[in-house]
Parts: C-alpha cells; sequence; structure tokens
C-alpha cells in the first residue's frame, strides 16, 4: 500500500495529465483524440517543449527565470525572414544564422548575469524589451511571409512510410512505436533488476509496472493515431532527440551535476572548485540557442515572421516547469517533469479551444491549474517534515 | 521549601515514531542559573520549545508550573507575554535591518500606524548600555560580529521584560572573550533577579557559571546535580551525558612528522569590502608531513580569512607573499587549482558553505572530486556508490543508506560527511575550520579519531578552533593569530590556555 501510495506521489502529473485527457475525451466527445488532432497538438507545442527545456536549466541554478525568450523567438524570427525571404538565402546557411544569433544573445545575457552578477530577472526583463523592440524595428510593424516551401518541409513534413503504401495506415510510424516501446521496456526492467540486485531499491516493482504501463499504452495509442493520420512528423523526432539529449545531460554528465549543485547551495558548490558563473553562462547560453530553435519552429508553423511572434512564450515555459515539479528555489527538477509540465499545458489549451471556451477565460483556467499544482506540491512537501 | 520559578512535570512528547522527551522533570529555582547538558539529539532543545510553546499545549503530555501556576501556552507569544524569552542558537536577527529596528522587532514602539522613532531609539541605547554593547542602534546588523550579534539577541529578550531567559548554545559561535563577556553578563542579571537556563557543549563555561545542572539523556534526565560552589567537575558532567567516564576526550596519536610539505612566506592578503586593511598581515608559515598545527586566535582575528585566502583566492584582493608546495613556489588562483595541488579547506559553515542539504550522501560526497568518478564529463554511477559508500564507513557515518539527504542528518553526522568529502580529494594538506563546531561530544571523539589517521598517512593538518582545549589536545604546535598577523609560535609543550590567552591579551602591535 505504501508503495502505491509513493508511486502516485512520483508521478501526480502524470495521473493529472490521463486525468485531464479523459475529461476532455468526455466533454469534446472524442474529438481530442482524433488522429489529426494529436498531430495538431505536437506541432502546436513544439515550441514550448523546446523552451521549457532550456528554462529548466535556468530555473535549477537557483529558481531564476529568463524573460526574455519571447522576444528572442520574434528576432530571430524576424532575421531569418529578412534573410531567407526577402535576400533569398540559402535555407541551411539562413538557419545555421539564426541558431548562431540565439547563442549570441543567450551568451550575452549569460555574461551579464554571471560575470558582471546583474540578477537574472532584471537582465533578462531588460533583453525582453531590447530583442522585441529590435524585431519591431527590423519588421517595421510588418509580417514576412511566406517562406520557402524547401524550409516549411524541414519542419512540417512527415517521415515517409517505407513499408506499406497510402491506403492503410502508416506502417513505419506502428513500427517506430513498438520498437520504442521494447526498448523502453527492456531499458526499464534491466535497471530495475540491477537495483535488485544491489539492494538500492530506489524504485519499487510497482512505480516501474507503473511507468512501464504507463510509457507503453501511450506511445502505441499515439503513435497509432499518428499511423492513421499522415505518420510521423518530423518535430516529433527532434523534440524526442532534444529530450533525450538534456535528460541525459542532466542526469549523467558532471556539468549537469553542476547545475543540480549550484541550485542547491551556490556558496558550497563554489567551495568545491565548482566555477559557478560558468554554470549560470552555459544555463544561458544554451536558453538563448534553444530560443533560436524554437523561432525556426514557430516561423515554420505560422509560415511567418511576425512582430508579435512569441508574445508570452517566457510564461508558458516558466509555467511548464513549476507544473513538472522544478523548485522555485532551484536544485530540483528534472527535463521530463517539465516536457510533461508542457504537454499538460497544451493538452488544456486544445481541449478548451475544442470546447469552445473563451480565450479570455482559458487563461484564468491555466492560472488557477498553475497555482493549484503548485499549492498541492507545497503542501505535500510540508506533511513529509 | 525551595522557591521555584519553574517545573516541568513528567513531560512526554513524541514524534512520528520517535519518543523525544520521556517523563522529563525539569526544575528552576528563582534566580539562579541553570544549565541542560546533554549530548545532540538528547532532546534539549525539544524541551526548550516545549517551555517556549512552540510545541503548543496539547501536543505533549505533562504540566508546565511557572510562578505556580499551570501555563497551557499556545505560542511563544504567550509564552513571552509571561517573561519566558529563548534565545536561539541560530541567531534570528534580520541583517539588512538597524540594531534597534531589530531589538523591537514584533513589538515596535509607538502605535501601529505609526512608529515612534525617537523612543525606539532612546529605548533601544537604555538596552545596549545594558549589555554593554557599544554600537549605534542605527547600525545595521550585517556590519556586526557575531559576539555583538549575540549580545543585540539578549537586549532583545531583554526588551520584552524578560524573567526567565532561555540561552541555547550562547556561545558556539564567540570566542573566549567574547564568552567571557556574554557570561558575565548572564551573572549580572542574575544579581537583577532574572533567572537563566543555558544549553551549552562548552562545559568548562557550564561549570563556572551554572548553580544547578540538570543531564538528560536519550530524552530521559539523568540528573540534577548541584554546582553552587562552582567545583563540578567536566569529567563528572560527561559521564552523565554518555553513561560512562571519559577520560581522554583525546585520542592519542603517535607523531611521525616527516619534512616540510607546505609554507606561506609574507602572505598578506586585503579585505574585499575595505581595500586599506590588510585581513591577513605578513603571516609565515611552515607545515610538515604528519604533523598537525593550530592557528588559535580570537573570533576575528584573520584565521578563516587567512585559509580561505590560501585555498584559490576564495577571500581578499591584493594578495602579496608566496605559497609553497613541497619546495616550490606555486600559484593558486581558482579553487579549482588549490584541490588540484592537493589543499582542502572544511569551512565552519557546513549548512551554508560546507554542505548541498537538499541532495544526497553521494552527491556531497563526490561534488569536490567528479573527476574522480567520471570520464569524459560523464559520471560513472557504479563508481561514484562505491566511493560514497566507502566513506561513509570509512567516516562512520550513522544513516539509512547513501541516499539519504545530508539535510536529515545530525549535525556530528554532517560534519563527518563533509570531512570525508575533503577526504576524498586525496589532499596532502588540510586547512579544518572550526570542525567540532555544533558536534557532541562522542561524535567529536570520532572525528577527532580521523584527524589523527590523516595525520599518520603523512597529510599535513591545520586547525582553525575558538575552543582552546581542542588545540591543546590534538596539535603538534600552535601559532597564536590576532589582528591578521601571527604573534607566536608555541610547542604542544609551551602551549596553555594561559600562555596563547596571554599573548594575545598583551598583544598591542
Amino acid at each position: 500500500m505504501n508503495n502505491v501510495g509513493k508511486t502516485i506521489k512520483k508521478n501526480t502529473l502524470l495521473i493529472a495529465l490521463v486525468m485531464i485527457i479523459g475529461l476532455f475525451a468526455i466533454f469534446t466527445k472524442g474529438s481530442i483524440l482524433n488522429p489529426q488532432n494529436i498531430n495538431n497538438l505536437i506541432s502546436q507545442n513544439a515550441y514550448v517543449i523546446i523552451l521549457a527545456v532550456g528554462m529548466l536549466m535556468c530555473i535549477l541554478t537557483g529558481g531564476n527565470v529568463d524573460l526574455s525568450i519571447g522576444s528572442i523567438v520574434a528576432m530571430v524570427g524576424a532575421i531569418t525572414g529578412v534573410f531567407m525571404v526577402n535576400h533569398g538565402f540559402n535555407i541551411y546557411l539562413a538557419m545555421i544564422v539564426s541558431l548562431v544569433l540565439g547563442v549570441l544573445i543567450g551568451a550575452f545575457q549569460g555574461f551579464i548575469i554571471a560575470y558582471i552578477k546583474v540578477p537574472p530577472f532584471i537582465a533578462t526583463l531588460a533583453g525582453m524589451m531590447i530583442w522585441r523592440g529590435i524585431a519591431l524595428i527590423i519588421l517595421d510593424g510588418f509580417t514576412i511571409a511566406p517562406f520557402p516551401d524547401q524550409y516549411l518541409n524541414i519542419f512540417n513534413s512527415y517521415v515517409p512510410d517505407f513499408i506499406g503504401n497510402e491506403n492503410t495506415l502508416n506502417f513505419t510510424c506502428l513500427v517506430v512505436g513498438i520498437v520504442a516501446v521494447i526498448i523502453f521496456v527492456v531499458s526499464k526492467f534491466r535497471n530495475y533488476a540491477l537495483e535488485q540486485k544491489e539492494q538500492t531499491q530506489e524504485n519499487s516493482l510497482y512505480s516501474t509496472l507503473a511507468s512501464v504501463a504507463i510509457f507503453s499504452i501511450a506511445t502505441l495509442y499515439v503513435t497509432y493515431k499518428l499511423a492513421a493520420y499522415r505518420g510521423i512528423p518530423l518535430i516529433l523526432i527532434y523534440l524526442v532527440l532534444i529530450i533525450f539529449v538534456y535528460h541525459y545531460y542532466t542526469t549523467k554528465t558532471v556539468p549537469g551535476r553542476y547545475l543540480y549543485a549550484v541550485g542547491g547551495n551556490e556558496k558550497a558548490a563554489k567551495l568545491s572548485g565548482v566555477d559557478t558563473e560558468k554554470v549560470y553562462f552555459k544555463a544561458y547560453a544554451n536558453m538563448g540557442f534553444l530560443s533560436g530553435l524554437a523561432a525556426l519552429v514557430v516561423a515554420a508553423r505560422f509560415n511567418a515572421a511576425s512582430p508579435s511572434a512569441g508574445t508570452s512564450y517566457e510564461m508558458d515555459a516558466i509555467a511548464s516547469c513549476f507544473l513538472g515539479g522544478a523548485s522555485a528555489y532551484g536544485g530540483t527538477g528534472t527535463v521530463f517533469g517539465a516536457v510533461i509540465g508542457a504537454i499538460f499545458m497544451g493538452v488544456l489549451n486544445n481541449g478548451m479551444s475544442i470546447m469552445g471556451i473563451d480565450a479570455n477565460w482559458q487563461r484564468v483556467v491555466k492560472g488557477a491549474v498553475l497555482l493549484a499544482a503548485v499549492i498541492f506540491d507545497v503542501m505535500s512537501k510540508r506533511k513529509k517534515t | 521549601m525551595k522557591d521555584h520559578i519553574l517545573e516541568m512535570k513528567n513531560i512526554t512528547k513524541i514524534f512520528p515514531g520517535v519518543k523525544a522527551l520521556d517523563n522529563v522533570n525539569f526544575m528552576v529555582q528563582r534566580g539562579e542559573v541553570h544549565a541542560i547538558c546533554g549530548e545532540n539529539g538528547a532532546g534539549k532543545s525539544t524541551l526548550m520549545n516545549v517551555l517556549s510553546g512552540v510545541y503548543p499545549y496539547g501536543t505533549y503530555e505533562g504540566d508546565i508550573v511557572y510562578n505556580n501556576e499551570i501555563c497551557q501556552f499556545s505560542g511563544i507569544k504567550d509564552s513571552e507575554s509571561k517573561g519566558i524569552v529563548i534565545v536561539h542558537q541560530e541567531l534570528a536577527l534580520i541583517p539588512t535591518l538597524s540594531v534597534s529596528e531589530n531589538i523591537f522587532l514584533g513589538n515596535e514602539q509607538g502605535t501601529k500606524h505609526n512608529l515612534d522613532w525617537q523612543k525606539t531609539t532612546s529605548k533601544a541605547k537604555e538596552l545596549l548600555a545594558v549589555v554593554g554593547l557599544d554600537v549605534s542602534p542605527h547600525d545595521l546588523i550585517q556590519d556586526l560580529g557575531m559576539g555583538k550579534q549575540q549580545l543585540v539577541e539578549i537586549a532583545k529578550a531583554l526588551s520584552k521584560d524578560v524573567k526567565l531567559l532561555i540561552l541555547d548554545e550562547p556561545t558556539s559561535s564567540l570566542n573566549e572573550k567574547e564568552s567571557q563577556e556574554l557570561l558575565d553578563l548572564i551573572l549580572e542579571f542574575k544579581k537583577r533577579g532574572i533567572s537563566s537556563i543555558i544549553i551549552s557543549h562548552k562545559l568548562n563555561e557550564i561549570s563556572y557559571i551554572a548553580d544547578s545542572i540538570t543531564v538528560i539523556r536519550d530524552g530521559k534526565t539523568v540528573e540534577t546535580l548541584e554546582n553552587k560552589d562552582h567545583s563540578i567537575d567536566e569529567n563528572r558532567i560527561i559521564k552523565g551525558m554518555v553513561g560512562r567516564e571519559m577520560t581522554d576526550r583525546f585520542p592519542e596519536r603517535k607523531a611521525k612528522i616527516g619534512e616540510e610539505i607546505f609554507a606561506l612566506k609574507d602572505w598578506t592578503v586585503h579585505d574585499p569590502i575595505q581595500p586599506e586593511r590588510k585581513a591577513v598581515n605578513n603571516v609565515s608559515l611552515s607545515v610538515k608531513a604528519g604533523e598537525v598545527i593550530g592557528i588559535a586566535g580570537l573570533v576575528g582575528a584573520g584565521r578563516t580569512e587567512l585559509a580561505m585566502s590560501v585555498f584559490g583566492k576564495s577571500y581578499g584582493q591584493n594578495f602579496s607573499g608566496s605559497l609553497i608546495k613541497n619546495g616550490q613556489e606555486i600559484e593558486l588562483k581558482t579553487i579549482r587549482d588549490a584541490i588540484d595541488h592537493k589543499i582542502a579547506y572544511l569551512t565552519e559553515d557546513r549548512k551554508g558553505y560546507g554542505l548541498i542539504l537538499s541532495d544526497s550522501i553521494r552527491v556531497n560526497t563526490t561534488l569536490a572530486k567528479m573527476d574522480q568518478v567520471s570520464k569524459n564529463n560523464v559520471i560513472n554511477f557504479q563508481k561514484e556508490k562505491t566511493v560514497a559508500e566507502e566513506y561513509r564507513g570509512l567516516m562512520d557515518v550513522v544513516s539509512t543508506s547513501i541516499e539519504q539527504h545530508v539535510g536529515n542528518l545530525s549535525g556530528g553526522n554532517q560534519q563527518k560527511i563533509l570531512l570525508g568529502k575533503w577526504v576524498f580529494t586525496d589532499p596532502d594538506v588540510l586547512f579544518l575550520d572550526e570542525p567540532t563546531r555544533g558536534v557532541d561530544v562522542g561524535a567529536k571523539y570520532e572525528i577527532y579519531s580521523i584527524i589523527n589517521g590523516l595525520a599518520e598517512q603523512g597529510k599535513a593538518v591545520i586547525i582553525i578552533s575558538s575552543e582552546l582545549p581542542e588545540i591543546l589536545g590534538m596539535c603538534d604546535r600552535v601559532y597564536v593569530m590576532n589582528e591578521g598577523r601571527f604573534i607566536g609560535e608555541l610547542s604542544r609543550a609551551e602551549a596553555t590556555q594561559e600562555s596563547i590567552m596571554s599573548l594575545i591579551v598583551t598583544d598591542d602591535n
């Protein structure tokens, strides 16, 4: 019983996500689970997931946020548009320029935060105004569109079906889903067996079984639905890649460990020989890189570079991290948590839109959900002590 | 019939899974200084929290009789209104507010919507005069040293018309001189009819000041000793605390002293905030392999500053002088450099600067030497677990597993983990800054044994301590530091409390 309780507690957000999907399935009479809508959910929320992963790195350093990312998305998007559409640059060259620009902006803010010691909130608040202003200046209030098809294909197309034909389910997609599940199940049980052997018992059999079951069902369900539409969207591949790279970075590498150490106790980390300035610098430089990437994704998704692009994206990313269990004081939080937080927000948006709820009310609901999640988190932590 | 200001009868307090207090009886006579002794975790602080209402009436069993009436406090406000005031071990002052604002925090002078600053200042002045503190009421707390802050806390207690003053480890961060002044102040209060309860690990102070001593062990009262003539022997108290006689508080060590391994020549460091002040002034020092040396001095003498400035310039600016390691001059620009040159510094503030309390024993143990448990920046978890287990065993840490968060451990265990973390960096030279602060008698002995073991392996150990017995009991040689300078060097035979203190007292530049 104790084990079941622990498992539920560990995966509260995941359970809440399943429940809310169930609720929306009832309210929308199943529309939310349409193949096309699931596809939309992924492409609509790709940028939030990318930004939430970057934001998590900043939050880990001590509850610090980056307010400038929405503006960076707009500015980098604008410059991409100018180069690619107005000047007809090679699209790959233009993309590289945009990503480098993102890194430079992030490095600039990171330098100011890490070495000049301006509080991140203020430094990125200034950035929020500056980059938005520059985006407006570049675009002069107009929108640049349309982007070249070749560029749109990089983000908006699908993995071609190598096996089946156009009239059946997308077999490639199904195969990928099944393979992913097999890999996940095998690695989970190997991990469990290893822990049993060492008797560390971090994960009980229950939690292993529960996570295997949830992941397998969810993956098979989603790939089945995608197969019924047009197959695996390329953007999903990019997302999975990003999530795994950052998951690996935060859990298995020394620089990742230092992120948590600085957030847990910066002074102790410093006296242990951790270059704390570098940790801050890297977190914010990386945020710039991912903002640049999000700018490319957003430009392709809307097929336009507009001066108002990215408005309040920083808030979506921050909310996703806190919803995903990151501590507002730093030192705790996971990439998977932030990603699930982002999906949660995405499902809320999507579900309420399908139900035809007024956009203003949607904001109220999202705010209330965030507040409730954090209150729940604080309360459940307080009980332990 | 004795006149008791306080009787705590059959107090039992149960936390989930633990009986923290088990039928404790505790009586304080009017006008006396009563000491409570016990190892960490014996229940001293719990008892005081019951008394002051931190654990409100109903959460414990038993009766509190204060001034011959049964009290049912539901919070600190209730007990304070009766004149029971507790000064906690960790100071509860707000660094960015002034002395007078802190003294009257929660008890502001004037009316709720119109503070009377004149009255605040003049009353603060009176209280500061009573505690003998020579600072302006407008000074900010963050600009005062620990000793002065402690006196501000006591002035704050006095402002509440205190009848029973409870002091939890009041001298733990004070030097000998400041401690003496504080103890004399308590005796002064006694003359004014204020009763005091003092909790302290420093048994010599207790023997000096207390009229009675109650010893608590494992949540039970062991005994109450009369100490009217202040003649109780420290070993007598220790016997009650640990249940056995501790004849040797410091373990034996066979000194095997080798070649000089580390030296400082004319090391001078300037204060980072006041650049003209020399925090460390022309210090020269030499330590040999296998040697344990001590740096004695008052708090504020510059000992921590000296150690931190050597440790990768983590304190100060405008450095001059030279560092010599194994006969070669070296420069340590960063803390990483210092660790790579096999120098370690164990901080005096384990919670603030030492450990990541929200992380596990495993993470804390390896943090300063991640390259030992990783390859190309990828952590080898198998190896990390092995290392954490090994050092948990070496340091005799009591915990459920290496995954336990260090914030949930006792002070002694935390200190052992911190020491283990630095031993894992495989240093040749260890600076240990207050290595046993806030650690109980049993754990102290274990830490001393570990230090001796390190010296026997040929490492050089430099102990900075405000507890003179510790310096005298552990060190082969003692440097005495005052106002940034080394003012004397004493061999083990020459070093006594008197010889060290007289060097400091007679030092006048």
